[in-house]
């Protein structure tokens, strides 16, 4: 649980490093093996972006921002996640709940529909929704005659990113959960907390890092998705060019320096969720450990009880 | 009175669990709720909560029928098996729990937390985490936060379970303090009947989701109500056996029993201490062999074996075996003192019987 990872797991990573005899040189190959792969085809990619995108300096670099088409884009990702993320974070804790806490017929065929977004290809998924409510489709003319434009409009964009961002706060969520079990909830009950408080003052601080892993990746998916929302899209320069697809457009159309500007953005917000992510598990852990320094400094015996 | 059962049954499904209960618990009682595990004690114990919901019977708690009272109001504090701390609050935030729930003052939740911390030794501990705590500590913490909001009842689940043995025995002794201090009416669950005779006034018994005696320590172990309970509680020798000629016999043994015709079937059972050795083997009746001494500290628990393979247990002091100079595989002449009839499981019993001592008129048969 890449979330949900306090002190006492670190320290018991640090003790399993200790009991590890390899000798220097397979230590070496193995960690050097790891830092070169990452090095190559992930650094290096994402420093090009960067070096792409600032190539022909800072002014040109806001100048392809500054594209009014291009800020259309970045308007309509960030609406699209504003959508999904929020949506998502709902169903994700109502699935997670339903799954983690409840005993109910049909659970296993739950959790399998939750991950058919993972298992599905984005581009099928698209093609679904121009099925159901495309023109020539099941509920086309039906919303035709209302004059609602889902295909080839925002709503098909929100769509089929709700659909393609489905399982990331739900399969984040579930583990923790399931860990957690029903004995705090019981104790909050026994001690007056109504199921309302309960679920603020005892589930949902229990599963915050699960709950915060999801919502960065659900975002991160949200913001960067391509296949699906390029299917049901249209590619209305201006309109219905979410980020992505809006980086392959200007690419297509020799903007290399536009195109990688735009990239640039899409790579900065996933370092800065990174960054953002680590900054909180180090303030929880510099909170643990302000507590754990009180303890050392007043220690007591164990198991002695009131005299 | 501050607990009260009528008749309470619940099943899961076809599973009966709980089977017409009843009892009460006096005010500021230390009342144990004992058997072995399924026996349906939890689930009473969560009905009193309002964890579970009865079947059928009526549950009060001070006079007020509280049936349809939400956990949340029915005013108890209860500890779990395994504490349930909240993992995300620190001690205090955990005891101060409840009584943010129930908005309190801020300073009126202050002044409480550092009450309960100087009560129960939890000082310097305040800004800890749960994981941070040892087993011993987490307990008081669990049960300081239950005890918070003043609860008319406090009820704990197993308290002992999960810490190791050392700790446990300080911490029963700290929790009959505690309820000698406080004296708030106190229910626990145990499975180990040691337990129960040592912390609690009286004890309820369980076994398959029926209530089999509630009593004192010292009744329940002297005047058991059936065979379950004298099986139970304490160590227990059983025989079967068969009637005849007035004598309940089983191997070289044979006890007098009054009424009973020939080829009745019987069980005799008669505690360890209950069994005379002397190494004067024309001292008492049976001769047997020590098969094994296990040492237990003060008190040695002796196996002997009869001649026909009977295994009968005693239990004797450190003094005692020294004097009598015993050791395994010595022989050993024997004599039961006392014991009762365990006729069937339902069947109220008779009180102990003293076996007639066989005076031995054989003062110079052997030389």
């Amino acid at each position: 649980m890449a979330g949900n990872t306090p002190r006492r797991v670190r320290e018991s990573h640090r003790k399993s490093q200790r009991g590890a005899e390899e000798t220097p040189l397979v230590k070496w190959l193995l960690v050097g093996t790891a830092g070169l792969f990452l090095l190559v085809f992930l650094l290096l990619p994402l420093v090009n972006v960067f070096a792409q995108a600032l190539g022909k300096g800072l002014g040109a670099y806001f100048k392809a921002l500054e594209h009014p088409d291009t800020l259309s884009s970045i308007r309509l990702t960030l609406l699209t996640a504003a959508i999904c993320v929020p949506l998502n974070v709902v169903f994700g804790v109502c699935a997670a709940w339903a799954v983690a806490k409840f005993e109910f017929r049909g659970k296993a065929l739950l959790i399998t529909l939750i991950d058919l977004p993972f298992s599905v290809s984005p581009v099928v998924a698209g093609l679904v929704y121009v099925v159901v409510f495309g023109l020539q489709g099941y509920l086309g003319p039906w919303l035709a005659d209302r004059d609602l434009q889902v295909i080839f409009a925002v709503p098909g964009i929100v769509l089929a990113t709700l659909f393609v961002t489905f399982p990331f706060v739900a399969r984040e969520l579930i583990p923790v959960m399931q860990a957690t079990g029903t004995d705090q909830e019981q104790a909050a009950m026994t001690l007056g907390a109504s199921g309302w408080q309960t679920f603020w003052r005892v589930t949902l601080p229990s599963v915050k890092w699960g709950l915060l892993y999801g919502v960065i990746l659900c975002n991160a998916r949200a913001m960067g998705e391509f296949g699906a929302v390029s299917v049901v899209s249209g590619h209305i320069t201006g309109l219905t060019d979410t980020m992505p697809l809006r980086v392959e457009k200007l690419y297509i159309s020799y903007d290399s320096t536009g195109a990688f500007a735009v990239a640039s953005l899409l790579a900065l917000l996933a370092l800065v969720t990174l960054v953002a992510k680590t900054w909180l598990e180090w303030r929880q852990e510099r909170q643990f450990e302000a507590a754990q320094h009180v303890e050392t400094s007043t220690s007591r015996d164990e198991g002695t009880g009131p005299t | 009175m501050s607990i009260q059962l009528k008749s309470i049954s619940k099943s899961f499904g076809d599973t009966v669990a709980v089977e017409r209960v009843e009892f009460t618990v006096a005010e500021g009682e230390l009342v144990a709720l004992l058997g072995p595990s399924g026996g349906g004690k939890t689930t009473v114990l969560r009905m009193i909560a309002g964890l579970e919901m009865p079947t059928s019977g009526d549950i009060l708690i001070r006079g007020q029928r509280v049936n349809d009272l939400p956990v949340q109001r029915r005013n108890i504090g209860f500890v779990f098996q395994n504490y349930a701390l909240f993992k995300t609050m620190s001690v205090a935030d955990n005891i101060a729990f409840g009584l943010k729930i129930k908005k309190w003052k801020r300073s009126e939740i202050a002044s409480r937390v550092a009450e309960l911390v100087e009560l129960f030794g939890l000082q310097g501990l305040e800004r800890r985490y749960p994981h941070q705590l040892s087993g011993g500590q987490r307990q008081r913490v669990a049960i300081a936060r239950s005890l918070a909001p003043k609860p008319s009842v406090l009820l704990l689940d197993e308290p002992f379970g999960a810490v190791d043995a050392k700790i446990r025995q300080d911490l029963r002794e700290w929790l009959v303090r505690l309820h000698h201090e406080l004296n708030v009416t106190t229910v626990f669950v145990t499975h180990d009947q040691e337990e129960a005779m040592e912390v609690a006034n009286r004890i309820v018994i369980f076994s398959k989701g029926r209530l089999e005696q509630i009593g004192s320590p010292r009744e329940v172990y002297e005047q058991p109500a059936n065979e379950f309970v004298a099986r139970f509680i304490g160590v227990m020798n059983v025989l079967d056996c068969v009637v005849k000629n007035g004598q309940a016999r089983a191997g070289e043994l044979a006890f007098p029993v009054s009424g009973a015709a020939n080829g009745t079937q019987m069980r005799i059972g008669f505690r360890p201490y209950a069994v005379a050795v002397s190494t004067d083997l024309t001292l008492h009746p049976h001769r047997a062999r020590l098969l094994h001494t296990y040492f237990l500290g003060i008190l040695l628990r002796v196996e002997f074996e009869l001649p026909s393979g009977l295994v009968v247990r005693g239990r004797m002091t450190k003094e005692e075996y020294g004097m009598l100079g015993l050791e395994d595989g010595r022989e050993v002449s024997l004599h039961i003192k006392n014991y009762r009839v365990l006729a069937r499981d339902d069947a109220p019993l008779g009180s102990e019987m003293a076996a007639p001592v066989a005076t031995p008129p054989h003062i110079a048969e052997n030389i």
